[in-house]
This record gives structure tokens, sequence and C-alpha cells, in this order.
């Protein structure tokens, strides 16, 4: 079947198989970003954002996702460097494997909610899954970015 | 210190490509084009592979290859990545006619698309004779059912393995009388404590990528932490010689030790060796679960002696370890859980260390983070933690008094000496932080909730004394910069950045004038690997002496040029000087691409006779519902004494990283198996990690001592920091319900249980 | 792995009937389930272009539309202003939001599992299915019908003077739960819905009128006695049965207790 989907402000054109899932899809089209870390919906490490939400792709048809707009962080690299910085800073992005879902996610989160509180932080990332960095440092780095925007 | 680059917190070198998401990894470089490689499974604990019927399979479009027992070499081995001769029994073969836990692959089938394969896979039609398997290890030792019987099972080392007892390693140890001093003793605690089989779950699966190069040989791209021992096994297995053999490494997802063993490795190396095509192996989350090489299983039986006043004098210790269907990492693991454990208290006159490490008919075990060590740890401390319950002795007293110190000699730990050891400053540190004198025991919160606290120490080694070798090649390049060739693989730990810092801060010059090029067989110096809490002090330490070496083979040459003796010339990191005559690095090598028949390069090897312990201090506040025995970590705090350690970010977030997962371990990570074998907890749905809302506030100091032995001071961290969580929370849930959890995870369910229990 | 030979974005709740008639075919909602089947489906129904996916409140009723995600549950002012906030607690913990972004409430429905926190909360209220031809279904007859090849349209509440808490009991904070409770005042009768025993939820009403008189500490551990004696427990990897109907007794009273503002 064919479908078009604007990934990362283009437009692409694709035939695709009726089970084809979106995380293949995107990968299949250069976004390399998007990672498989289970198949069961869990580790949070396939999220980009569908029409703005962010969605898990290893989850959703590609089928589902024509005539959508679709960001990967490949699409975001701006946002990415201006935050990621600040995961750098922390060391805590240690493996790397789980970061592009997890920054997808902040900043999913930082479009909802300006402000988020400890616990909003908390229970909005926590199907963000990290085994290296025990969350600490990940949240200083959120913690410390919304204090450097608060402060300009 | 004073120092530019070491005990500072500089940003990974690979950090901005990664948090940008840029294609690093194994599957985002693997061509698209390859084989596809995916094995098919047992579904039988313990069976005989009759008849495999691959015709109908072998007919589906796009298939390449399907290979069972019959196609593969008969030489058995261990995937175990370990110094040869690996003390791990040569148990396997690529493919056996004897399975023997759900999820042994029968056959490997490969084809040019994953759909193709899978359909395919269902297609192969097996034969099993089933038998009866062994699903409890405290029934295997001895058992009529063996789950090796067969007559080609060979261990290379004297680790007192008997196939034929379904003895993967056995040993007695001790020092002094132990049942003399125990009998001495006011009080003696028996206790047995129960470990599970925790997966290391990095976010990365095990995957491989191979293919042959131009010169006709093997290369092999893994997401491995060990790459010179994984050449060695693949020759082995494969029947080929090792100089037929690359392996490398991109970026990898993750290890804490799983990728310390050959896990997918072998299969896509078979079909590509035999079909000359290049293929890929991408193991799913659920073959990550349930087919790898999780903790070993241990039960733990410790009895501890004591003087009334609280003085501990014996330790007898006898591990029971379930190595699995085969034996990697069986004969190793298990000393940890003595060798590293007992030595935390200094006052012990006598002690016995027992163990036997038995086969069993479910996944084989491994190398995880801790290696023994938190198995030992957690029973230990716990027997602490009761026997100064029952003295009515505040626990911290009790190990204020007890602990090993510095200067002391350590017979638990082959007779070392601690050079370096801040373990009582690490618990005046966290007994502090954490304000235990006001917290502890307990506090009613007068909400049918009560909060508490608990402590546990822990110790760990850096690298195998004697064993583990690391080294670097450092050279200068143009412009005077210099490239760094290492044997050991940064998993996301950041050793590529801790070694250029060593080497940065020993050639005086910016970090960024050091290029690290790691884990290529190819091109690297050897290295044993990234395991065992080594490479920072040993491979730092042999990147230190490289450094060295390099500076005074400038200075060598740097006189030559200005015309003086080496004894004339200094070097200050941007040139060689003396006598107002100056060369700069950059000008050297420049001299050094003409004319010259000196190259501007040292190779160092090192290896260490002693593995300084780390130390640290772990305490732990709760709040526990007494009604659901739920329980929310509050603050837990941390104080770690790894010497100096060199990127005090990277540090912090290992200790923090170690505390999550060892917080898995604690509370939620249950491996459970159904009647058959089959595992339950086959995917992260099932298989709980801690989440960010469940690991409440870490909480992470330093003590640094100063260890000679190693670059700049520095000893280990990376695998200490999982020791303390399981201790720790199991004390402060007696703390606040006067039940102790023997068996981990420490679930609600089994402390109000308890409650009950002892109500009644 | 799940495998699809043809996807339909249905145009008519019609074609989806039709479509949804053979056995090989399938409706995907959130697909979250779905995905982790070995079925091999012929067809994929998919409703998402049927604008179901709405909650409309009258003065009578909420009717949410079934292809409506838990994220869109957990952020509904008038619904969790209607609920007290129980439906934010009974959704919030699912995996996280991006699960709950994808996740519907029909499919969630639909598929009666036993760990279901939204059926488990559902039930706690004047609860309707809206199905395609079988008409208007209490949710508690819904809850204990086959699985047939009709399709849910919309879940229907009918407002009626309430209040609600619900609770859960999760080994962590993301797992399906060991226990879930949600008691309601609803129309003047109390109700407790318990569901994770493992087996889906089922709905207690308080026949007896233990709460009748007034919630006191006294009445509250009648109640979660009296629920929990009319209901079975079971094991599984997540907890024995011994330990739910442990949990049971003290969710219900809890939740009986703050219901009374306690």
């Amino acid at each position: 079947m064919n479908i078009q989907v604007k990934i990362n402000g283009k437009n692409v054109k694709s035939e695709i198989d009726a089970d084809l899932l979106l995380i293949d899809y995107l990968r299949d089209n250069g976004c390399l970003s998007v990672k498989r870390g289970c198949e069961t919906s869990n580790c949070g490490l396939c999220t980009v954002l569908m029409n703005g939400k962010p969605v898990l792709s290893c989850s959703v048809l590609a089928a589902r996702a024509d005539g959508s707009e679709i960001y990967t962080l490949e699409g975001l690299q701006k946002e990415a460097e201006e935050f990621g910085t600040f995961v750098a800073n922390q060391g805590a992005e240690q493996c790397g494997f789980c970061n592009p879902g997890f920054i997808m996610n902040v900043i999913a989160m930082l479009r909802e909610n300006e402000n988020p509180t400890d616990d909003e932080i908390k229970e909005y990332l926590a199907g963000n899954l990290c085994r290296c960095s025990g969350y600490e440092g990940q949240f200083r780095a959120i913690k410390n970015f919304l204090a450097q925007r608060g402060a300009k | 210190m004073d120092t530019k680059f070491v005990n500072k917190p500089i940003m990974k070198k690979d950090a901005m490509a990664l948090v940008m998401g840029k294609p690093v990894y194994l599957d985002d470089v693997a061509p698209k084009d390859c084989l596809i490689v995916k094995v098919l499974r047992s579904p039988h604990a313990n069976a005989i592979v009759e008849e495999v019927k691959k015709d109908v399979a072998l007919k589906v479009p796009n298939i390449e290859c399907i290979y069972t027992w019959e196609d593969v070499p008969q030489n058995r081995f261990t995937m175990a990545g370990q110094t040869y001769p690996e003390p791990s029994p040569y148990d396997r073969l690529i493919l056996d006619k004897h399975v023997r836990y759900v999820g042994d692959p029968v056959a490997i089938v490969a084809g040019s698309d994953e759909k193709s394969v899978d359909k395919a896979l269902k297609m192969i039609k097996v034969k099993y004779k089933v038998l009866e398997p062994i699903l409890d290890f405290r029934k295997s030792k001895d058992n009529d059912i063996l789950v090796h019987p067969e007559e080609s099972w060979k261990s290379l080392c004297p680790v007192g393995a008997d196939n034929k007892r379904n003895l993967c390693a056995s040993e007695t140890c001790g020092n002094g009388d132990v049942e003399k001093v125990l009998s001495e003793c006011d009080i003696v605690l028996e206790r047995t404590y129960h470990t599970k089989a925790n997966q290391q779950a990095m976010m990365e699966t095990f995957r491989t990528y191979c293919y042959i190069d131009t010169y006709g040989r093997l290369n092999v791209l893994s997401s491995t932490q060990i790459v010179f021992h994984a050449r060695r096994i693949l020759s082995t297995a494969l029947g080929i010689p090792k100089s037929k053999i690359r392996v490398t490494k991109p970026r990898i997802g993750g290890g804490f030790g799983a990728k310390q063993t050959l896990v997918a490795e072998i299969f896509p190396a078979f079909v590509t060796w035999k079909t000359g095509k290049p293929s890929k192996m991408i193991f799913t989350r659920e073959e990550s679960q349930i087919a790898s090489t999780p903790r070993h299983e241990m039960e733990v039986t410790v009895r501890v002696g004591a003087t009334k006043e609280g003085i501990i004098k014996a330790v007898d210790l006898y591990t029971l370890s379930n190595t699995g269907a085969y034996g990697e990492h069986g004969p190793t693991t298990v000393g940890l859980s003595g060798h590293k454990s007992i030595p935390l208290y200094g006052k012990v006159e006598a002690f016995k260390f027992a163990y036997d490490v038995v086969y069993s008919n479910v996944m084989s075990a491994g190398a995880y983070r801790g290696y023994g060590a938190t198995q030992g740890i957690f029973a230990l401390e716990s027997a602490v933690n009761e026997l100064s319950a029952k003295l009515g002795i505040d626990p911290v007293k009790i190990r204020e008094m007890n602990m090993v110190r510095e200067g002391d000699t350590m017979p638990a730990y082959y007779n070392e000496t601690t050079n370096s050891c801040a373990l009582d400053r690490c618990l005046e540190k966290a007994k502090n932080m954490i304000n235990w004198n006001e917290k502890y025991p307990y506090k009613d919160m007068g909400n049918g909730k009560v909060r508490s606290v608990g402590v546990a120490m822990a110790m760990q080694g850096s690298g195998i004394s004697n064993v583990d070798v690391g080294s670097a090649t450092i050279k200068v390049d143009d412009d005077g910069l210099y490239t760094l060739l290492i044997g050991s693989a940064d998993m996301g730990t950041g050793c590529d950045t801790i070694l250029a810092q060593i080497a940065a801060e020993s050639l005086e010059c910016d970090i960024d004038n050091i290029t690290v090029l790691a884990a290529d067989t190819d091109s690297s110096p050897y290295d044993s690997g990234s395991y065992a809490s080594s490479t920072t002090y040993v491979t730092g330490k042999a990147v230190c002496n490289a450094c060295e070496k390099l500076i005074d083979i400038m200075k060598e040459e740097g006189a030559k040029a200005l015309g003086l003796s080496v004894d004339e010339v200094d070097f200050d990191g941007k040139r060689v000087f003396g006598k107002d005559k100056e060369i700069s690095t950059a000008e050297l090598a420049v001299k050094s691409q003409c004319g010259t028949k000196t190259a501007l390069e040292v190779t160092v090897s090192h290896s260490s006779p002693i593995s300084p312990p780390p130390f640290m201090v772990g305490m732990v506040e709760i709040e526990l519902d007494k009604e659901t025995g739920h329980i929310d970590i509050i603050d837990y705090v941390a104080v770690v004494d790894c010497g100096t350690p060199i990127n005090t970010n990277l540090a912090r977030v290992q200790v923090e990283g170690g505390l999550g997962q060892g917080i898995g371990m604690a509370l939620f990570e249950d491996v459970q198996y159904s009647e058959k074998g089959r595992m339950y907890n086959n995917s992260f749905m099932q298989y709980k990690l801690p989440a960010r809302n469940d690991v409440g506030t870490l909480r992470v100091e330093f003590e640094n001592s100063y260890e000679q032995t190693g670059p700049y001071g520095a000893k280990s961290i990376g695998e200490i920091v999982i020791n303390t969580p399981s201790p720790a929370l199991a004390h402060a849930v007696y703390n606040a319900t006067g039940v102790y959890i023997h068996e981990l995870p420490i679930t609600p369910e089994k402390i109000v249980m308890g409650m009950i229990k002892n109500e009644n | 792995m799940l495998t699809i030979n043809e996807y339909v974005k249905v145009k008519s709740l019609e074609e989806a009937y039709e479509l949804n008639q053979k056995k090989t075919n399938r409706i995907i909602g959130g697909m979250l389930w779905l995905k982790m089947s070995t079925l091999r489906v012929q067809t994929a129904i998919d409703m998402s272009g049927l604008s179901l996916d709405n909650i409309e409140e009258t003065d009578e009723e909420f009717k949410i539309g079934a292809m409506t995600t838990l994220r869109q549950l957990e952020t509904n002012e008038s619904l969790n202003n209607y609920t007290n906030g129980a439906i934010r607690e009974s959704v919030r913990h699912i995996v996280g939001v991006q699960f709950r972004n994808s996740a519907t409430i029909g499919g969630s429905i639909y598929g009666r599992y036993g760990f279901s926190d939204v059926l488990t909360m559902f039930l706690a209220l004047d609860s309707y299915v809206e199905l395609y031809k079988g008409g208007i279904v209490p949710l508690s007859e819904f809850a204990k019908m086959k699985a047939d090849r009709d399709i849910i349209v919309n879940i229907i509440v009918k407002k009626k003077p309430l209040k609600c808490v619900y609770m859960s009991e999760r080994i962590s904070k993301t797992d399906f739960p060991v226990l879930a409770v949600c008691v309601s005042e609803c129309d003047g009768k109390f109700i407790a819905s318990v569901g994770a025993r493992p087996a889906r939820a089922e709905a207690i009403t308080d026949c007896e009128g233990i709460l009748s008189n007034g919630i006191n500490a006294e009445s509250a551990e009648k109640f979660g006695k009296y629920v929990t004696e009319k209901l079975n427990f079971n094991s599984n990897m997540r907890g024995s049965a011994e330990y739910r109907e442990h949990l049971s007794k003290v969710l219900v009273k809890r939740a009986v207790m703050a219901l009374g503002g306690k």
C-alpha cells in the first residue's frame, strides 16, 4: 500500500507492507536515532512525535501514520543539542542508547508543560527506561536546563 | 590534587554524538543488504534432537541456509570472555544434539529478509526425545540426571569441576580453625540467603554483524566488551586460525558484563564463514531475556560468630551457585561471594569459604556487574545486620568496631594488604548524610506508615591480579597531536575519555589533542577487555606508563635535534627544550616523517600483582506501608572510596547507575520459571526494571583514598556500586517490621506475609 | 510476530462491522496488546478516521469514543472533576505517557483484561458500552460477555451524584497492579470494583447497607471484608491469592475511608 508521511518536515511517499511498524519505516527512511529496546511497548526508546504527541513508534503501524506529521531527533537537532549538552555535562548520556527516546519525550513534556514539578517530570518520563544512569544525572540535566532557561 | 584533566568532570568525547542520536551503533552501521540470521530455540528444558526436517523451510523464498547440529564443528568451547586457559569449562557446541534449557538453539536460519526467516523458522519440524530436566539447583549435585553427560566435555583449569556430578566447580578454602573460633564465640548466627538470576538488561540487546574482507578474513563487528577473547573463542568454535578473524566494536548500548560473554557472535560468524556473505544477528529482547548470560543465582549460607561486645571473630560461608545449562563464568563468579565479602571484617580470626557450582536445565549464567560479590555481600551484610539485632548493638557501631582499615592484611582476600582504604571515612560520612543516629531504627509516621533506615558496606576488586593485561600504544601524529590505541571497550562507561584524560594529564596537553582508537584486534594492543573493574586501574596504568616512555623518546629525539644530551633537555607538553633552545612537538612530528629511523611511538603492557579493592557504604531510608507492605525509597546515600575518581562526573553516574540496578535487584527483578522450565520474565513487561519514579533520591559522595599502584591514585568503581542496595533495603525492611527477608526480591507480599506470621 | 496482510482505514462503522465479521480480520485500537501477539491478521481494520476519539459531555452523561486514548482520559478535566480525579489515578501508572497516547479505551474495555485498571475504574461508575449492533449494554454485563465480532462505538458514563476513589498496589510504579480497587458512592449506592485478582474486575454492591449508616473505621473494614468474601482470588507471578485477599480488604477499606473524607 502507499502512504505519505511528513517526516521531519519533508513529505515522503512510500509503498509499504500493511504490517510495517512505524519504527522500521522511520529507520528505513534514515531516522536511525529511533531505537528499539524491547518488543512490548515498555522501554520508550522508540519515542517519536506523531502529530505533536509522543508515541511509541514500535507500536504504531506505518499505515496508520499515513497523512500524519512525524518528528524524530533528526528533525529536532537544535533542541537535541541545547538540552543534550546538559545531559552530556552530567555524563548522564552513558551508553547513549536510550538518549534519543528520552530527549524526544523531554521535548514533548516541555511543550505540554513549560515548568514541570519534580514529580511531574518523574511521572511524565516514567516510560523512558535507562539502565545506565540511575536517572539521577538525567534529572539534574533537566533541572539545570529549566533553571538556565528560566534565567534567560 | 593539582591536575588539569584528572579528577575533573570532563565531557565524554562521544557525548554529543550520543545525545543527538547519531547513527553509531551496530544496527545503524550494518549495511541493509546483509543476511538476517536467527535461531530456532528449544521448547524443552532437556531433550535430544532426534530429527530436524528442514526441506520445507529451505524452500521458503530468500532463505540462504539452515544449519543444524550435524553441520557444525564438534570442538567444545566456552563463550565466557576470560583469559586463556579459561576457568569456564568447554561445554558448548555451536549447535548441540542435546538441548539443555528452554531457548537452547536447535537450528540457524539465514535469509535475505526478516519475514522470510521468520516464516522458515516456523516450518522447521523438529523431533525431540524429551528428557526429565533438573530445574531446582539444590537437587543438582550428584543427581542421576546429568546436564553434561558427554565425554567431550572438558575443564581446562583445576577448579573442582566434574560433569559426572553436575559440578562446574567446587572448592574449600580458609584460614585458621573456624570451628574452634566459632565454639569460643558468645553468639553464632546461621542464616541462608537466596539471590536470583538478574538480567543485565542493557538497552541495546546482543548483536553482531559479519563480513569477509578483501583478504578473505572474517570480520566481526559486535556489541562486545571483549574483542580479543571473542577472536579466540570464535577461532576455537569455528575451527579456523585466529589470523583469519578480526573483531571490532562500534559504540555499545550498555553491557554490565552481559557482553563479556559471546552471545550473538557465534551464529552470524558461522553463517558468514560458510556462505562468504555478510550477515547480522540482532537479538530480540525476548531472546536477551531467555537465552543470555544473567547473574548466577546463589544460595549463600553464612555462620557468623561474635563476642557479646560485638567483635566478629569467625565467618563460615558456603555458596551454592547455579550456572544453569552451561558453565560460563561459573567457576569464577562464585569465588567473589566469599573473597569479596569476608575481608570487609578486619577482626575475623578464622574463616572458611566453600562452594559448589552446579549445572541445571535453566538459562546459563554469566558475568553481571558485581560478579558474585553482590550475592555474597547481600548474605554477609544481612547476617551482620541480623547479628547486630540479636546483640542489641547499633549495626553502624558493629561496623565501626569490625571493619577493615587501611594497612590491614586481608587473609580472605589472598592476603593482600589494604594500601588505600577510606571505608571508615565512608561510613562516617554516610552516617552523617542520612542522619543515622536520629533515624535508626525507625519512626512511626502515625498513618500506618513507618520510616526506617538500613546500612551495608561493600568492596570489589580492581582488575584480576596477575591475570588481566591492559596495553596502550601512544604515538605522535602530525602537528604534535597524539593517537592513543587501546584494546579496552568503552560500553558507555566513558573509558575512551577516561584513558584520554590520563594521557592528556601525562603528556601535559589538551584532551582534544588525544585521538582514541579502541577495541580492534587488528590494530589495538592486547587488552583482556573491559570487565572485572579493570579498565581504569589496569589499562589506565598502561596509558600512564606508555606516556612516560613516549616522553622519553621525544626528549631523546628532541635532544638530538637540538644538539644536546638527553640530560640537558626537558619536556613541558608543547616542546622539548634546554639551554635556550627548543623544538616543538609539532616540529618533532615533522622530523619523524622525514629521513628518520625512530618511531615516535610506544606500546606498553601492564598487569598488576594486586587488585586493590574500592570500598563503599550505602544507607537507605524507606517508607513502608505496614498494611500493604509497599516500600518507597525516600533517600539513598552512598559514599564511595574509589581512590582518585579520574572523571568525577562519570564516577558519580557509575554510582547512581549501579544503585539503580541494585535497587531493581533488591525490589523488583525476579526470574521465575514454569514447571517445565519456561521463563515467565521474558520481556520488560514481565521483568520490571526500575523506572525513574521507583528509585527515590540517590545522593552520592566520595571519600578518596590514594592507591599508589593505580593511575593517579585510582582504583575501580564500575562494579562495587551494585552491592549495597539489597542488604541495605533488607535491613531497612527489618527495622520497619521485624521481618528479615532472606530471598530476593524483597516484595510487599513477602513483607506483609512475614508480618502476619510474626503476629501469630 | 504479528503479521498483517491488508490494512483498511474504514470510512464508516458499517464497513468496519462488515470487515470484522471475518475471523481472520481484526480491529486495531492502540495496537499495544495486539502487537505483542503472534496473530496472522488478514485485514487490519483501522477506525481512526471515524472521529471516535472524543469525550462528549452532556447534562446526563459522558460519551467517550472508543478510540479515545488513555492519556485523554487522564487529562480530561470534566471527567476527572466528576470522578474526583479517580480516572487519572487509574491510568497514570500504565507504562508511560507515550503508551497512554496510543492505548484506547475501546481496546482496553474490549480486551476485558484481568489486569485492566480501566475496566476496574469504569465498573465502579454507571457505565455502558455502546455496541454498533448490540446496542447499549451495561458495562458489568459486557465484562462478562464472551468476545464477539461486534464493535464498541462509545463508552457511556451516566452522570449520577458521585464520589469515587481509585487505589492500586503495584510492585513497581509502572507495573501491572497486584490488585486494583475502585470504590464509589454512585447515586447513593456503594460499589467496590476489584480488578487484577488476577481475574478481570468485578463490582460488588453494598447490598447489606454496611455503609448506609455512615463511614467509619469499623464499617469500612466490614465492607472490605464483605467485598473480599464475595470475590475469588488467584495466584500468578505478581502475587498469591492469599496476599491479594489481604490487599483487597485493606484497599477497599482505605478507599471507603478516603471516600468518607477520612
